[in-house]
């Protein structure tokens, strides 16, 4: 681990201007991830600027439905938050089947977006990492890659992300509200924010230099829709997931779908939204067979590696499950 | 006076549970130790090779950095048999993070920075560290841990299973586990001339202070273990292990204080792992169950620095009777880190497989498997032929069934339905040696009547302090709160480990004689105590020896009961019941929690823990707790262990046996036959993945499980 620089910001111009001014300058909210790969010399920032006393803490509900959710808002918070609870239970699931309680308290919803991949490999700077150093090669595909993605990988990078919050907000059709460095605001949504590893897997999201992540809205769900998170993993609590799902349904009364949003964890390079299976699912009814096909049409471009082609199975019978319960109005 | 309570069987709390929850303990690390330097360990990049250079250029250029250490500037070490403790001895390198250079700083941000700093060229040597059936190097060893033969034979296996009307034939696979004990491997080292402290996680002080010694060529007694309090050893702190002689080495090299900390990541290669093994189970049976030939056969790992082989087959030389017999170790030396002990080695492992293999049987046969089991009960040790100082797997078999309530269960899988999960119930056997080293103890009166009883053992958690306390008191014949036990110390004389489950029995004993002396003595002076007090020192050497031969076993039965979800083939385990014969147990509230924790680390076992080899790297690629798995709380439901009474005079003067390892073993059995009879799919491998339980026949929704709603 290097020495670094450490300066609180006050406001979120001091922030943008010290990570703007300084090589090697990176934000500091839970740290939660980005200080276990500092101790691993994963990333070896100069100068981490804290940005947790910058007004980005609170959830406010819109009177549509809608909510915006501060960057720092922790993770134990969000998933305690009575209209989040009521409105949004899936990302209320999602957040208290990641991580422990210890972390939720401290990691923040903005760091949440990015967390860096679990990959042992990507952890370990004694070995080849194409993410980590590029043009080293990837020690993942020919080792140990069971709990990574099958979706978005390339030759050059397996890895997958963590996030079980992120999987939740990419079926909310959440959005991602930025501050530049010069205090414009950008908005990007969040399924438009993460980049497929390709040839550069060490490029992760579309965040440009000295960008900070200020919230993330989600808009109003579906008129009557029921949604859930369901997560399969090795074991009952503090686990990555296998495969996870979030599902968000809006039927009609005759029971087809009028709309269906998928996302999918532990399957993917990024939080994955299955728009191949919403394809084939809207309008139609959601018989099983007819889930079952859309969930593995979905998967049609899958790269499964030996230890984790079982996903694909798994994913399918979870996607099946999870959208037949919401239908027949069960809940686990 | 009041009348006196024996303590003995009593629920005492522990003695020095005040300190632990207030953070008084003090842990190795953080003892106040003046002017202490920090010392941190560069690893080995490869497998197998010979170190070239080290530039320590750039290391030693960093402010705070005090020296760097490597196979050049250290003291020569004497020749020793565990050649992983020769930190620094040469440049070969024989193993993936094998510690090859150290720096020492006055801070340890800076010794970590450093260490980073330090450059390692190496001359590169092809490395094999792949475990396969087949290897030609693999060789049948002499003896294996603990001194069992490594191979053993009774009758014509082979032709029994010919000629049996049943035969099962499986193989078991059970990957390598990490101890991960809490309190990482943690030393400080202060030397005074040639004395040497080591302030150290450990749960053998006095075995550990001799073998450093001898290390370091210095007479007994000029090392000096503290070890007021280990966080958790499993079998990995038993001997001092690499970090513990890098401190020595350092604190020599630099004269001053040196403090090491291994850190989670380092403990994977630093420090002992289980073996992976790969087991063959061969059962021949005539159809109402009688074993005819048991034939087990263990394939496993260790280093090229040592031939350590556990002791995996032992447990099926005790366990059933049958006249044709063959149990075989294999072992293949690869260029990894070296295994050890670790919960309950052998027994744990070779458990499962032949509890597996006895639940497959009993599926065969038709039969029900508790039965199966009282079928091929022995009179004597099957393997020894000694008789059994006690024996009561089989009490606890039914006592255990009536208690989980087994009575009336439908053999057949997969037909129990609740919801989306299929539930299930299993039962496993499991046995424990029940062994007994000589030990010495002091017990001291002073003239105001406190007594102090000093022994060299070591709690790691278990409770031996205040059980020992107990022992003591009632040997003493006075209330608890009278008797000071003092552990964790070098000083305090020959012991032996918290290990092997020996710890109570063998450290109680001298104890039990040191306090009953005293109490002589103190009657000889009619209670009279001289201005200096009195104290007498036992050694239990000669009673140990003048043992009669027996076969001295602790067993249990293990229920399980799962659920798994159809849909994903999740287990979760709903309830674990052990009943055990243990001997007398000395303290039912620390048995208890030793117990339950033992069946935890079977559940863990079960489903959680894997070290992935790397073969390519010769490393473990899974190396933190966030991708080697133990089981969270969420995962650990109901949990009960009960106990018969039973009274064995062929043991100690406390009639115990030991616990520590007991609970763990047949735990993972008796989940897989759980897992088995919930979903009919047979997982032979360990740990219990859903991919492994949805890969089983009968083929499910899309890949395995029976019944599933969603069945194409």
């Amino acid at each position: 681990m290097k020495p670094f620089g450490y300066e609180r910001a006050t406001d979120p111009q001091a922030a943008a201007t010290l990570v703007a001014d300084s090589t090697g300058a990176v934000y500091l909210a839970g740290g939660t991830n980005l200080v276990d790969l500092m101790k691993l010399g994963v990333t070896e920032p100069a100068l981490l600027v804290d940005i947790t006393g910058l007004p980005y803490d609170s959830v406010e509900h819109r009177p549509d439905g809608g909510v915006l959710i501060g960057a720092l808002v922790p993770g134990s918070r969000l998933a305690g938050d009575p209209g989040i609870r009521e409105r949004f239970p899936a990302l209320a699931e999602a957040l208290l089947s990641g991580a422990s309680g210890q972390l939720r308290t401290v990691a923040t919803t903005g760091g949440n977006l990015l967390q860096r991949t679990r990959c042992v490999y990507f952890q370990d700077v004694t070995k080849p990492c194409n993410k980590r150093r590029p043009e080293t090669g990837c020690s993942a595909v020919q080792g140990l890659h069971r709990d990574l993605a099958v979706l978005g990988t390339s030759d050059f990078c397996v890895a997958g992300h963590p996030s079980d919050m992120a999987v939740a907000l990419a079926a909310l059709d959440a959005v991602v509200h930025l501050r530049r460095v010069k205090g414009s605001a950008r908005t990007v949504p969040l399924n438009g924010f993460y980049l497929l590893p390709g040839d550069t897997p060490h490029r992760e999201t579309v965040l440009q230099p000295g960008d900070l992540i200020t919230g993330v809205e989600l808009p109003p769900p579906p008129e009557g829709a029921a949604m859930s998170y369901r997560k399969v993993r090795d074991r009952w609590s503090y686990a990555f997931a296998l495969v996870s799902v979030a599902a968000v349904v809006a039927t009609e009364a005759d029971g087809t779908l009028r709309e269906i949003r998928l996302g999918l964890g532990g399957v993917g390079a990024r939080p994955w939204r299955a728009r191949e299976a919403e394809r084939l699912l809207t309008g139609r009814q959601p018989t099983e067979e007819r889930l079952r096909e859309a969930a593995r049409a979905e998967f049609a471009s899958a790269r499964p590696l030996p230890q984790n082609a079982f996903k694909i199975d798994l994913a399918v019978d979870v996607i099946t499950a999870a959208v037949r319960d919401l239908v027949g109005g069960q809940r686990r | 006076m009041t009348t006196l309570q024996r303590t003995v069987g009593a629920e005492v709390t522990r003695v020095e549970g005040r300190e632990k929850v207030t953070g008084a303990a003090l842990y190795a690390y953080e003892y106040p130790v003046p002017d202490a330097l920090y010392a941190w360990a560069v690893q080995s990049t490869v497998p197998r090779g010979t170190v070239r250079a080290v530039d320590t250029v750039a290391a030693l250029s960093l402010p705070g950095v005090v020296a760097v250490l490597d196979s050049r500037n250290v003291t020569r070490l004497r020749p020793t048999d565990t050649p992983e403790l020769a930190v620094l001895q040469s440049p070969e390198v024989a193993y993936r993070g094998q510690i090859v250079a150290a720096v020492v700083a006055d801070t340890f941000e800076t010794a970590r920075q450093a260490a980073a700093a330090v450059r390692v060229e190496y001359d590169v040597d092809d490395h094999d560290a792949e475990l396969m059936d087949g290897d030609p190097r693999i060789f049948v060893p002499e003896t294996v841990n603990g001194g069992y033969p490594g191979h053993a034979e009774t009758g014509d296996v082979e032709a029994a299973l010919a000629a049996a009307p049943v035969v099962l034939d499986a193989t078991y696979t059970t990957p390598p586990e990490h101890t991960a004990t809490m309190e990482p491997h943690a030393t400080i080292a202060v030397w005074d001339g040639d004395t040497l402290t080591l302030y150290n996680g450990d749960q053998a002080p006095w075995m550990t202070a001799a073998r450093v010694a001898e290390l370091f060529g210095l007479p007994e007694g000029a090392v000096r273990i503290v070890a007021d309090h280990t966080g958790g050893g499993f079998g990995s702190k038993a001997i001092p292990r690499p970090p513990t002689v890098l401190a020595a080495l350092a604190a020599r090299a630099v004269g001053r204080p040196v403090k090491v900390a291994a850190t989670r990541q380092q403990m994977f290669t630093m420090v002992s792992y289980r073996t992976p093994t790969l087991q063959r189970i061969r059962l021949g049976a005539e159809r109402d169950g009688r074993l005819t030939a048991i034939w087990h056969d263990a394939l496993q790992q260790s280093s090229t620095l040592t031939p350590y082989c556990e002791q995996t087959v032992t447990c099926t030389r005790v366990m059933y009777a049958a006249r044709h017999r063959r149990t075989t170790h294999r072992l293949a030396q690869l260029d990894v880190p070296t295994p050890s002990w670790m919960r309950a080695p052998g027994e744990a492992p070779g458990m499962f497989a032949l509890e597996s293999a006895m639940d497959e049987l009993a599926v065969a046969l038709g039969m029900d498997p508790i039965d199966l089991r009282v079928a091929n009960e022995p009179s004597v040790d099957p393997g020894t032929g000694h008789p059994f100082s006690s024996r009561n797997l089989v009490a606890c078999l039914r006592e255990g069934a009536a208690r989980f309530g087994w009575a009336g269960r439908d053999p057949a899988p997969g037909r129990r339905r609740e919801g989306e999960w299929l539930l299930g119930t299993g039962v496993a056997a499991c046995n424990y040696p029940a062994l007994t080293w000589p030990s010495t103890a002091n017990a001291r009166v002073e003239p105001g009547g406190g007594f102090t009883v000093r022994i060299a053992a070591a709690d790691m958690g278990t409770g031996a302090r205040t059980a020992l306390t107990q022992v003591a008191a009632d040997e003493l014949g006075v209330e608890i709160d009278r008797v000071t036990l003092d552990i964790g110390r070098s000083a305090y004389g020959q012991a032996p480990w918290a290990g092997g489950s020996m710890g109570l029995s063998s450290w109680g004993w001298a104890v039990s004689k040191a306090c009953r002396a005293l109490t002589k003595r103190l009657d000889e002076v009619s209670g009279a105590i001289p201005p200096g007090g009195l104290e007498e020192r036992a050694d239990t050497a000669e009673d140990v020896e003048a043992r009669r031969a027996f076969s001295r076993h602790a067993y249990g039965a293990q229920f399980a009961e799962v659920r798994v979800d159809a849909v994903t083939g999740q287990v979760r385990v709903d309830r674990l019941l052990g009943m055990f014969a243990a001997g007398r147990v000395i303290n039912p509230r620390t048995a208890g929690s030793q117990l339950r924790g033992g069946m935890c680390m079977g559940l863990s076992m079960a489903l959680h823990e894997n070290l992935e080899p790397d073969p390519r790297f010769g490393d473990f690629a899974n190396h933190d707790l966030a991708t080697y798995h133990i089981a969270a709380s969420a995962d650990v439901r109901d949990v009960q262990a009960h106990w018969l009474e039973e009274t064995d005079d062929e043991l100690n003067p406390m009639g115990s046996k030991g616990i520590g390892e007991l609970g763990i073993v047949g735990t993972a059995a008796a989940i897989a036959n759980a897992v088995y009879h919930a979903t009919g799919v047979r997982v032979r491998d360990l740990p219990i993945t859903v991919e492994r339980v949805r890969a089983g026949p009968p083929a499910g929704p899309s890949a395995g499980l029976s019944a599933g709603p969603s069945a194409r």
